[in-house]
């Protein structure tokens, strides 16, 4: 029974027991809203954005308010001046999305390698699942609870949008709103993931469970709740591979989502 | 008794945001019941009016009127072929017409979405994915989403495009089982041949060329004037026949 010893070492201190209640919490809602960000074709944007509230994360630290709040402001600044950037069509969306983001990124590496900094910057970009608090968990939990409700209440006019726009129009959906709806849900995700695996790689859990289904899953209902599966089968994976190699958390967390995403594809081929 | 109107268009001239109108001067209008063949040139106004007509491009001169909210058949190739659906669930996306988006298909619309694809012929398909189907039973899934929808007013985009003959015959067919229910249809198309099937065309090129009665409308003047360089008119005894040289926009 070594190996279900090892595999409970987590559970047995307490910190390993919040980094899997938050990985499990993100992971089930994350997982399953990443079949929309991807559908959509929204992966950039989603980088875009989970990289460019640096800023606002780094000022939040630095004033000592809740990083959630600092992330969430953040994002709707990132959102705001990368909306700007991209209208320029002389230069294309891309380019000036990429330049706008440098920027953040560049900004928020600034302040947060200032002398009076007190939080390193590796945890803001790379997260830390094991230093969780009491009101992360709790916005996991709400994100899970109402994201989780809006994604229901949702479906049918995503579905009706993302397969044919002019006849989601016609029925009276308006696609326009459905998408805003859509990046609302990605911008309070990102805010509230980014606590644990920050700013640089919260983006595997949207994008790499829907990745690793999407292959074996014939409706959006059963590929959203085989995403969420996924992202927790893999945040757990993660966290025990940080336990026992002594690695980053986040960081492993985020190559065990790449790696089942990798895996999912890896069986079309064979089949 | 004069037959209820439909769909009526005044001195309707649309307009993208900071564009010049692309459609101008159209006037017309079809009854319950009717069926109008939209004819034009890519770029001459055909997907510009329907947009007007469903409501998402406000004139910018003139009126429109529809009755109800009219239901939308894109072609085909417009939809996402490699988004996980079945048949049954693109016809229950017609019931999304019916308002509370935000709870799951009742089980009268289900029931409902079911009898349509039965009337497409596709009872057999209900369950396979939208992507696996032919070109043909596609476009009868589309048509079966519309008769969920239940509208009064039917917008069809180059229905006949692509679809195999059996596919043609039946759609043709529900085309005038529709019309005798009281649905008035405004059919978009390239083919000169398949409008003199209709009550009525529509002819545009930025601008109303013509409407009226298929045989007296369509001859050699209004068809260059529709088509212009898109088209060889060969004339024949009794009828100019045209043929349009076809270049989609995807």
């Amino acid at each position: 029974m070594d190996v279900l010893d090892a595999l409970l070492d987590p559970l047995r201190s307490g910190i390993g027991r919040r980094a899997l209640l938050e990985i499990a919490l993100v992971g089930a809602f994350c997982g399953a809203l990443g079949f929309w960000v991807v559908t959509e074709r929204l992966t950039y944007g989603a980088e875009s954005l989970a990289h460019g509230l640096l800023p606002g994360f780094v000022l939040a630290a630095i004033a000592g308010a809740p990083l959630l709040t600092g992330a969430a402001a953040g994002a709707l600044a990132a959102a705001a001046l990368i909306a700007l950037a991209a209208r320029d069509q002389r230069i294309g969306s891309d380019t000036g999305t990429a330049v706008a983001v440098t920027a953040l990124v560049g900004l928020g590496a600034l302040l947060a390698l200032a002398p009076d900094s007190p939080q390193r910057l590796e945890e803001l970009l790379f997260g830390d699942p094991l230093a969780v608090s009491d009101g992360d968990l709790a916005a996991a939990a709400l994100l899970l609870a109402v994201g989780g409700a809006a994604l229901a209440a949702l479906h049918r006019p995503f579905a009706a949008v993302a397969f044919d726009p002019p006849a989601a129009a016609a029925t009276g959906l308006r696609p326009q709103a459905v998408r805003f709806a859509l990046l609302g849900l990605l911008a309070a995700a990102v805010a509230v993931a980014v606590q644990g695996l920050g700013s640089l790689l919260v983006l595997a859990v949207l994008v790499a469970p829907p990745l690793a289904v999407r292959r074996h899953t014939g409706s959006p209902a059963s590929a959203m709740l085989a995403g969420g599966a996924v992202a927790v089968a893999a945040g757990v994976a993660g966290i025990e591979l940080s336990f026992h190699a002594g690695s980053a958390a986040g960081a492993s967390i985020a190559l065990a989502l790449c790696a089942a995403a990798g895996l999912g594809a890896a069986r079309v081929r064979r089949a | 008794m004069r037959a209820k109107v439909a769909v009526r268009a005044s001195a309707l001239a649309v307009a993208y945001p900071g564009a010049p109108p692309a459609l101008e001067d159209v006037s017309f209008a079809v009854e319950a019941g009717g069926s109008v063949c939209v004819l034009g040139p890519n770029g001459g106004g055909k997907t510009t009016l329907f947009r007007a007509l469903l409501g998402e491009l406000a004139p910018a001169a003139g009126s429109v009127h529809v009755r109800g909210r009219p239901a939308y058949v894109a072609q085909t190739e417009r939809t996402r072929l490699d988004f996980p659906v079945s048949a049954l669930d693109v016809a229950l996306m017609g019931a999304l017409a019916h308002g509370r988006w935000w709870l799951p298909a009742r089980r009268s619309e289900r029931v409902a979405a079911y009898a349509a694809l039965e009337r497409v012929g596709l009872s057999g398909h209900a369950g396979t994915r939208f992507g696996e189907l032919s070109g043909g039973q596609r476009q009868r899934v589309l048509l079966a989403r519309a008769l969920v929808h239940d509208a009064t007013v039917l917008l069809l985009d180059e229905p006949l495009s692509g679809v195999d003959p059996a596919s043609a015959r039946l759609i043709t067919r529900l085309f005038a089982e529709l019309r005798a229910e009281g649905r008035a249809l405004l059919v978009a198309s390239h083919d000169v041949e398949s409008a003199r099937s209709f009550d009525v065309v529509l002819c545009l090129n930025h601008r109303q060329v013509a409407f009226g009665p298929p045989a007296p409308t369509l001859d050699r003047a209004v068809l260059e004037a529709t088509y212009g360089g898109e088209m060889i008119v060969l004339d024949e005894p009794g009828a100019a026949r045209a043929v349009t040289v076809h270049h989609h926009e995807h």
